[in-house]
């Protein structure tokens, strides 16, 4: 793992527990400055905590919170340099775009020609000018999520915490919106740290990547490392969709067996601490499985359900009695009921030991 | 590709039912409604219209016996006399006295009560604390306490607090007793503003008076509407605390009507006690019809999610 110098939040030992239950054990992160996290898991395993620990909303059970360089453990959320959307929005709806805009400046006194300076910039980034005199009622979801994102930057800090921002607007919106964050996040360089459930806007937005679980980070990884080589198989099953096919069975010299099923580990890269026998899953992500091509694990399969998507048609079928998915290209003829031949290189696999599910 | 050709069928073609279902006006079910409905505002509206034709009676006509009949003569007289003749001990100057007490011990009660509920409703929704729960449960169970075995520990304390047979003891109660209920009220309704709205405003940077006369208080009109709608009517129509907290110069109207209504001496002046007893349920009524539009318009107001 890489030492980050100076880091603009740093998550140092810390705990939450809601009574008994802990949420957060002995978390530790290091964002760097500029630096644009994806805090990403399914729900219930502390990733809204963690933000909500960071924004200053909770109360630690333990350990620290730094944010560009100052302890904040104890401060109020308005003193610790962050600006925070919502998954709701959150916009006050008594408020015009201009009232909400201006709501946490006026709380901190700032002086009103700032204030307007600040606003009409915000208003520009955003594309908001004509809005601003508007109640969030008379809004499109869209529009709002843009007035929350304004809120946050009229604060001109350092952090943005982004609480699944997209999560309520519909698919077309948010992937329009998603590039737009990419964008801001370019233009601002400001330290982004953004939760989120879905792998699509984790793996297009992050620099890096934590994928969370039960309160613990099971890896830190930018998105091409943590697709390619996910560090469990938790991970290498959380991420991607359709999932990643697994095959339950043994290692021994160099060979994976599985019911019929053997596939020669050549070209495979161990990590350095793994086992090189025994119980093991194999993985194989559906998009690296070919239709016919010369790769060295030949198989047959009857292709059982077939769901075109468009761009890629999915087939489901089952090897060695495990399920089977090979995502195939859109022009695809294969229909129910087929028979044909597949491929794929071990070198695109990624191995489990069958009982601590790490990496081999 | 299959042509699809029963689109083009006229609709004049099709066989069975179609289009709307019809309706039938006389149904079992609609007379059933519609009977019980006539019959049970019958028994609530006859009592009223007995009370207003009396009270536009002289008493040779009430003395004549036909209650449901409409007066042949109509005299506001028994109006003028239950406002300001009707004796009260030896005071003859009508209900207009107790409606000024009420009026006076009225307004500093809803105002006071209102706000305390709020505000504790406020702190109790949005800013928990360790045992806020057992604290509001603990307030919850003072609504199921019988007034009856509070009654005379009050006396003591109003006693010992000096305020006993004074209108500020009785606003005292008023806002006490009015906490329980209203107090769930605001909280219920501040639990349902979504937190975020609360976390975002923390964010910025307000604290626990901003965030709630900036953000939560224009958010709440409906709530409030309902709040005074049940304390006004509680308070004015109150009778137990008013005749065991204070003293006569100071007895709210219901009591003062009780003492005109219930006097033994002289003749039994129907007219002028049910003019009396209109002339008391009116300020509740005036409350439903005025805030009753307010409440609806409220609630509209309040429907804009942001």
């Amino acid at each position: 793992m890489t030492v980050i110098e100076n880091p603009s939040v740093s998550i140092k030992n810390l705990d939450l527990n809601f009574g008994a239950v802990k949420v957060l054990k002995d978390l530790n992160l290091d964002i760097a400055s500029g630096e644009f996290i994806v805090l990403l898991g399914a729900s219930g395993c502390g990733k809204s905590t963690l933000l909500n620990c960071i924004a200053g909303l909770l109360e630690v059970s333990g350990g620290q919170i730094h944010i560009g360089g100052t302890n904040v453990t104890w401060a109020e959320p308005s003193d610790r340099g962050i600006g925070m959307v919502f998954q709701s929005y959150a916009l006050y709806p008594q408020m015009t775009v201009r009232g909400n805009l201006t709501f946490g400046l006026k709380n901190a006194k700032v002086p009103k020609a700032e204030i307007e300076k600040r606003v009409a910039r915000a208003a520009e980034i955003l594309q908001m000018e004509e809005l601003l005199d508007r109640k969030p009622g008379a809004l499109s979801g869209g529009q709002r999520q843009r007035v929350a994102i304004g809120r946050a930057l009229v604060r001109d800090v350092d952090v943005f915490l982004f609480d699944e921002p997209l999560s309520n607007l519909d698919a077309k919106l948010r992937t329009d919106l998603r590039v737009e964050l990419k964008q801001l996040h370019q233009q601002l360089k400001n330290t982004m740290i953004y939760v989120t459930h879905d792998q699509v806007e984790a793996l297009t937005l992050a620099d890096r990547i934590a994928i969370m679980k039960d309160g613990l980070i099971q890896q830190l990884a930018s998105p091409k490392e943590i697709y390619n080589r996910p560090v469990n198989k938790y991970v290498a099953d959380f991420i991607g969709s359709p999932a990643m096919n697994f095959f339950e069975g043994t290692v021994d010299s160099g060979v994976f067996t599985a019911g019929n099923l053997s596939i020669d580990l050549k070209g495979y890269e161990f990590t350095p601490t793994g086992k090189l026998g025994g119980l093991a899953w194999f993985g194989i992500r559906p998009e690296n499985v070919i239709v016919g091509g010369d790769g060295p694990v030949q198989i047959d399969v009857i292709a059982e359900i077939v769901e075109p998507m468009g761009a890629d048609t999915l087939v489901w079928t089952h090897v060695a009695g495990a399920p089977f998915r090979i995502r195939m290209d859109g022009t695809s003829t294969v229909k129910m009921g087929d028979t044909f031949g597949v491929s794929f290189d071990p070198a695109h696999a990624s191995m489990f030991d069958k009982v601590s599910e790490e990496r081999l | 590709m299959t042509r699809v050709s029963h689109l083009t069928t006229a609709d004049a073609q099709l066989q069975g039912p179609k289009g709307p279902k019809p309706k039938r006006a006389f149904s079992g079910a609609n007379l059933f409604i519609y009977g019980t409905l006539i019959v049970m505002s019958l028994y609530y509206l006859l009592p009223l219209w007995v009370m207003i034709v009396t009270s536009l009676k002289d008493m040779a006509e009430v003395r004549m016996g036909n209650i449901f009949s409409p007066p042949a003569e109509i005299t506001f007289q028994p109006w003028v006399k239950a406002w300001s003749e009707a004796c009260t001990g030896i005071n003859c100057d009508g209900l207009s006295r107790g409606f000024w007490n009420s009026v006076r011990i009225l307004i500093p009660s809803v105002l006071l009560s209102i706000t305390v509920a709020s505000v504790s409703g406020y702190g109790l929704s949005m800013w928990k604390f360790k045992g806020s729960e057992v604290f509001f449960n603990i307030l919850l169970l003072g609504a199921f306490i019988p007034y009856q075995i509070m009654l005379y520990p009050i006396v003591i304390i109003l006693r010992e607090l000096g305020l006993m047979g004074s209108l500020g003891g009785l606003v005292l109660v008023h806002m006490i007793f009015g906490m329980p209920i209203n107090t769930l009220l605001f909280r219920n309704y501040f639990s349902s503003i979504p937190q975020e709205l609360f976390k975002a405003a923390r964010v910025d940077g307000a604290g626990f008076w901003a965030i709630f006369f900036k953000i939560m208080l224009p958010m709440s009109l409906p709530i409030f509407v309902v709040s005074m709608i049940i304390q006004v009517t509680g308070i004015w129509n109150d009778f137990l605390f008013g005749v065991v907290y204070t003293k006569p110069a100071i007895y709210p109207m219901t009591v003062q009507l009780n003492n005109i209504v219930n006097s033994v001496q002289g003749v039994k002046e129907y007219n002028v006690n049910m003019a009396a007893t209109l002339l008391t349920g009116l300020v509740p009524l005036v409350i439903y019809f005025i805030s009753g539009k307010l409440f609806v318009r409220g609630i509209a107001a309040g429907a804009v999610k942001g």
